[in-house]
């Protein structure tokens, strides 16, 4: 924390300015940009660039803060669930393609750096490499998500969904036919198909201005189908080893609910409690409530899946998984919203070695929305 | 410090009367912190009043503004409160533990909380209640469940209370002292009708308590009596009333309905008959009432409650065709 | 809204009568409200906004005394049915404390005074403070939206699962909460930003005036525990739409990790309503005492320590929801550290009288009758702190009347204090002082009927949010409803006042009171940019060179 501020070190906090006719008649906001020595990219209420950086800088970290504290909610409920449940992380990690992951780690590494390679070339007045910098991480971006949408899909298509709609019947697992993909794929088609159009007329009115926002603008929206190809072939690759991996799952539990001692530890806990709280009591057996999910399937226990596989269990690790990755989604896409209105700027030729906060301040938020995911990826697809 | 005293002689006004063990370290604490705190509050007030006379503004009164600080003073300030918060952490943590720590050799009685009844059943005999029977001078343990939402235990006069959570068993444990009937109330907001989610507590004598149980574990012979029974425990009278005509609780009226049509959510009409009532206990949804679509949904009994049961149940409503007085 | 309820707005602004040029004639129409960017005007919407939310939620909280006039105990024959109370009392809560409460100190009396105080022109992000408006708006429209379809019927606090199949508007609640959590982050960043980078040349951290302190504590809780709410309710909203069962039993979720999460948020809340409402009476205690303030770093230093406190005491909420015993143990040991803060504060206030000259005017006696309240509130924390009574009290009318004393009888009258206090400020206008004191005097008695009765029905057992009693509580009921009537008779009389002085009231000099900060050294009300020619910054609480001056009816500063 900075204990002095700019103000403070001898500036005069308060240029003179003539108050104009055109001041006071000015609408709405009044804040003209009336002072001489104000220049236009100066707010008029700071005195000079450094203290408008500065306030700009220490905002975006506190708004970074919030984010943190925004998705640590959802980091407890990860860690509280997999302390209950370890075995149903185990079983349900299974189904995530790390493969799909890696991917998209490295696709939004890759982001990181063009990122900070714009930020450096704003403050160069680079407007060529800054345009395309920021072109470059759009495009990520977009893969990015044209990635996850075949994860959703596919998962949306062997019903593994989030808590109360959990369908999967994993034996007999419908291979994902149905078309959420394509669904998926309608909004991104239609701005790439708008985004063609954009680029052709800039080309027709010969605008350069109006090419240098299109152009990334297009790229962008064909990385999203880059990204959908990609996953695609990795997925395709993937669909019998991944039917695999979700019976090698069973396998696996299978037998840790004899080997384990962790799994069987839990049975046990969970045993004693209701034969503690079942003493000389018989229980009215609620509808569907845990207690009977965990306690009355003695019959079952032989097969640890029945009692995973359901919607109080896999369900609600699936609802931890989409609430993660889709809040996350939802990230990227306010980043790429932006990071287009970065490119218009810079390609306006805005930024300059005094003015570079914007590019600076969303290249911070770029990075920890990047930050998030390295913590989400091993969290969700690699720890077993 | 004399907190016995002053609970004999304040107890008509702050407390219900005390009836468990616990009532003892909870009403000394009590009444410590009252009487700290009036020992603070009293000089902060007259200082307050004193300062607003002494100092006021009138012509040819300056004020000195020079005191500004006093380390001492306000070293004193910090430090006094600060022992005094111990002090009374430690008694609250005490008195806490012993709450906690459930003693063994006790009476069991399980407790069901529901959409908006209690119900109890007593180890020894299986036998059931919604009016909760304990015996005196017994440790007594509750295993208390939630059907469907949080609903939360409170016996005033024993200074008792745990939350009740669904999916989890709570448990509570205290030690009547006194024979006679309490309040026992829920306490954790719970929907339409919290506020009659409300039941008495009786402690007898260890014979009347045996007795007692021996009588509640006989079911009534006689099949009206036999459903209104079932009426009073299966939760049903939280939310049905089973009397005055037309009273609208968070679900319909049984009485005067009987042979009659009656309008369903769904916009058709069907007559209130055996089959009717059948279907609302297995199925509510099908049989959903129209006027009560933001009430809260009724679950299903079915897997709950025996053919037998239901017949039981269903002489029982049409018992109430000709409305006799509402069962309390 | 604004537009309509400011009489200056449809002045025209006319640059030669340059002395009496202010925000208010500054720029006319609805768009020059609507679209301002001037923290003043931004201050002023959020008043009038605010100013209606809690007299809605005032109907409210009149609707619930009135029904618990009588017990109730015939369903049929009580004023408003059972499901209809739980809307009442659940509108009346979420209101008062997510529209009204939260915003109501930083975001009105702060917007106006932040900058002022700081000698700048407006805060850092002047469009960010007008959206952190809007998103208040939205949230505002949220409500009423619940208000006109099925009502909100699950407490303020949104306890799973009743929450989760309640039948009534939760998801536009919960939705409403979460866009009124980020005006809130994005009004306490920007205050964080403008005090951390906009500090005028002069001003350390040490002479700051406390009011900006409070704010600056209120500001660092906003900014980190409201996105944990915000994550909280959209699981919330996201458990009802799709069902995803993080806190849903039925799913294995678990109803008590909904309330660590809502408490998180909602305890370190409790101190966002409190500690601006502590900054104004630090205030108003040395300006109408006429001396400066008594331990000002001690002041200052317990603003911090609550918050920073604040955040490792939620579990007291929670006490009886079955947390392990050392967890529960724990927290009840963290609860008591918070309160030698709030000890220390109370007698510094004291401190302040001592010697000074006191001036016994409208905002001092509800500066008062804020150390009396407040007082009281907190001494009955103490009783919901230790555990074993709590036990007892948890739940219970007793904790009604605890949160009322600090949160009514703390920040509401602390607020209608600097109101008053900075009305002549806001509006260029001076209110009656005798009929001040009146409404002041009607508060505080009707505030204290309305609540000591609760402090008794508490600890005799009435438990909260109940429709209907057991007869034995009726009376100390009915002196409570009493007691409210009289509440709401002494507030509409504050609001009279108020109104009254914008039709009829003198022209307010620039300094009215005496005070020594910033914003008592530009024009009533200030100009557009706050001040004609820079301020010198001095100590904020020296009073030795503020003088009377008997002609203007202005304090004014001499010249050293």
């Amino acid at each position: 924390m900075k204990i002095e501020s700019p103000r403070q070190q001898g500036r005069h906090p308060f240029p003179k300015f003539q108050k104009t006719m055109t001041e006071v008649a000015a609408p709405a906001d009044g804040h003209g940009h009336d002072h001489h020595d104000h220049p236009s990219w100066l707010a008029h209420h700071f005195d000079d660039a450094e203290q408008q950086y500065d306030s700009g800088k220490l905002g975006m970290w506190l708004f970074l803060v919030t984010e943190v504290l925004f998705f640590s909610g959802m980091f407890c409920a990860y860690v509280l669930y997999r302390n209950r449940n370890p075995e149903v992380f185990e079983f349900c990690s299974a189904f995530l393609n790390e493969k799909l992951g890696a991917i998209n780690t490295g696709v939004l590494l890759f982001s990181s750096l063009t990122m900070a390679w714009a930020v450096r070339a704003s403050q160069l007045k680079q407007t060529k490499i800054l345009v395309g910098m920021l072109g470059a991480t759009l495009g990520c971006a977009a893969m990015f998500l044209g990635v996850k949408s075949v994860e959703y899909s596919h998962k949306w298509g062997i019903g593994l969904l989030p808590g109360r709609y959990y369908v999967a019947q994993v034996e007999n697992a419908p291979h994902a036919e149905t078309n959420y993909l394509q669904m998926l794929c309608v909004i991104p088609a239609i701005l790439s198909a708008v985004f063609l159009l954009y680029y052709v007329y800039s080309l027709v009115i010969a605008s350069k201005f109006h090419q240098r926002v299109a152009g990334p603008l297009l790229v962008s929206g064909l990385c999203f189908f880059a990204g959908v190809g990609l996953g695609n072939i990795l997925e395709g690759g993937e669909h019998h080893d991944e039917h695999g991996a979700g019976s090698h799952a069973h396998d696996d539990a299978h037998g840790h609910a004899h080997a384990d001692p962790l799994v069987q530890g839990v049975a046990t806990a969970e045993k004693a409690t209701v034969e503690t709280a079942d003493e000389g009591i018989s229980f009215v057996k609620t509808s569907g409530g845990p207690v009977n999910d965990v306690a009355v399937t003695k019959e079952e226990e032989g097969i640890p899946n029945s009692k995973v596989n359901n919607q109080g269990m896999a369900g609600l690790f699936f609802s931890i998984y989409y609430c993660m990755t889709g809040v996350h989604a939802v990230h990227i896409i306010g980043g790429m919203l932006v990071i287009t209105w970065l490119i218009v700027k810079a390609s306006r030729e805005e930024f300059h070695s005094e003015y570079f906060g914007p590019v600076d301040n969303v290249g911070l938020y770029w990075h920890l929305v990047d930050f998030i995911w390295i913590y989400l990826f091993p969290l969700l697809y690699l720890i077993t | 410090m004399n907190s016995l005293i002053l609970a004999d002689i304040s107890e008509g006004f702050w407390f219900p009367p005390a009836a468990s063990t616990f009532a003892k370290q909870v009403d000394f604490l009590y009444y410590a912190i009252l009487w700290i705190s009036i020992i603070f509050f009293i000089p902060i007030v007259i200082a307050m009043i004193y300062f607003m006379v002494k100092y006021r503004q009138r012509p040819g009164y300056k004020g000195s503004p020079e005191a500004l600080h006093n380390t001492p003073l306000e070293i004193t300030w910090t430090v006094v409160p600060s022992f005094i918060a111990i002090w009374i952490f430690w008694e609250g943590a005490v008195g806490y533990l012993d709450m906690a720590i459930i003693p063994d050799d006790t009476v069991d009685v399980a407790v069901y909380a529901a959409k908006w009844n209690w119900n109890f059943k007593y180890k020894e005999n299986g036998a059931e209640s919604p009016i909760l029977y304990l015996p005196i001078d017994k440790d007594i343990k509750l295993t208390m469940q939630s059907k469907d939402v949080l609903h939360s235990f409170f016996i005033p006069a024993f200074r008792a209370k745990r939350d009740v959570v669904p999916g989890r068993y709570h448990y509570l444990w205290f030690h009547p002292t006194r024979e006679g009937v309490f309040d026992l109330f829920c306490t954790e907001y719970c929907g339409d009708n919290h506020s009659t989610m409300i039941t008495k507590v009786q402690v007898l004598s260890d014979e009347k308590y045996k007795a007692k149980l021996a009588e509640l574990v006989k079911e009534p012979e006689d099949i009206v009596e036999r459903g209104k029974w079932l009426y009073e425990r299966k939760a049903c009278k939280g939310c049905h009333y089973a009397g005055t005509e037309g009273a609208k609780g968070p679900g319909p009226s049984y009485n005067g309905s009987w042979g009659k049509k009656v309008p369903l959510a769904n916009g058709t009409e069907v007559t209130f008959d055996e089959n009717y009532v059948k279907t609302s206990i297995l199925n509510p949804m099908e049989a959903a009432r129209k006027g009560y679509e933001t009430a809260s949904a009724m679950p299903s009994y079915k897997g709950q409650l025996k053919d037998e049961q239901i017949d039981a149940l269903i002489a029982f409503i049409r018992s109430l065709e000709s409305g006799p007085a509402r069962p309390k | 809204m604004s537009a309509v309820t400011s009489p200056m707005t449809t002045t025209v602004a006319s640059p030669d009568k340059s002395p009496e040029h202010h925000y208010l004639n500054h720029s006319s129409g609805f768009l020059s409200w609507a679209l301002t960017l001037d923290h003043k005007r931004i201050g002023m919407m959020y008043l009038a906004g605010i100013l209606f939310s809690f007299f809605l939620g005032g109907v409210f909280a009149l609707a619930i005394r009135i029904h618990l006039w009588n017990p109730n105990l015939d369903p049929e024959a009580a004023w408003l049915s059972n499901a209809t109370y739980n809307r009442v009392f659940t509108l009346h809560g979420a209101i008062m404390v997510f529209l009204f409460i939260i915003p109501s100190v930083p975001a009105a009396l702060g917007n106006f005074l932040l900058p002022i105080m700081l000698g700048t022109k407006d805060v850092a992000f002047p469009r960010l403070n007008l959206g952190s408006f809007y998103l208040w708006v939205t949230g505002l429209l949220f409500f009423t939206y619940t208000l006109f379809s099925s009502g909100i019927d699950t407490g303020w606090t949104f306890y799973t699962p009743y929450s989760i199949e309640s039948k009534s508007a939760v998801e536009a609640a919960t939705l409403g909460v979460f866009i009124l959590g980020f005006s809130s982050i994005f009004t306490g960043l920007n205050f964080i930003v403008t005090i951390n980078t906009m500090r005028p040349p002069g001003m350390t951290w040490f002479k700051m005036p406390l009011f900006l302190w409070a704010v600056y504590a209120t500001s660092i809780i906003q900014v980190l525990a409201t996105p944990v709410l915000g994550i909280t309710v959209l699981l919330l909203a996201l458990e009802r739409f799709i069902g995803i069962g993080i806190f849903d039993p039925a799913l294995n979720g678990d109803p008590v990790t909904f309330q660590h999460f809502f408490w998180f948020y909602s305890h370190p809340a409790v101190y966002i309503m409190i500690l601006p409402a502590m900054g104004i009476i630090s205030e108003l205690m040395s300006v109408h005492s006429h001396k400066g303030i008594f331990g000002y770093r001690m002041i200052a230093y317990s603003s911090i320590a609550i918050a920073l406190f604040g955040f490792l005491v939620w579990g007291h909420h929670m006490f009886t929801s079955g947390m392990a015993d050392v967890t529960t143990i724990v927290f009840s040991a963290l609860t008591f550290t918070v309160s030698i803060p709030s000890a220390i504060k109370v007698f510094n206030w004291l401190g302040t009288m001592y010697q000074g000259t006191v001036a016994l005017n409208t905002p001092m006696i509800y500066a008062l009758a804020f150390i009396f309240l407040f007082t009281i509130g907190g001494l009955t924390g103490l009783f919901l702190g230790a555990l074993s009574t709590d036990m007892h009290l948890h739940d219970t009318y007793f904790v009604v009347a605890h949160f009322h004393y600090v949160m009514m009888g703390g920040t509401l009258v602390a607020f209608l204090g600097g109101l008053f206090h900075w009305w002549p400020k806001m509006t260029g206008k001076m209110f009656n002082d005798t009929a001040g004191i009146l409404s002041a005097a009607i508060v505080f008695v009707g505030f204290n009927l309305t609540f000591l009765p609760q402090f008794v029905l508490g600890t005799r057992g009435m438990p909260r949010r109940y429709a209907s009693y057991v007869r034995e509580f009726q009376q100390l009921h009915q002196l409570s409803t009493i007691g409210a009537m009289t509440l709401g008779l002494g507030l509409l009389v504050a609001g009279l006042v108020l109104l009254h002085s914008l039709f009829y009231g003198k022209k307010a000099p620039m300094n009215p009171w005496g005070g020594a900060t910033l914003e008592w050294e530009c024009s009533s009300p200030p100009p557009h940019d706050n001040f004609s020619s820079p301020p010198t910054v001095g100590d904020p609480y020296d009073f030795t060179s503020v003088e009377y001056d008997g002609k203007t009816g202005s304090y004014f500063k001499k010249k050293k």
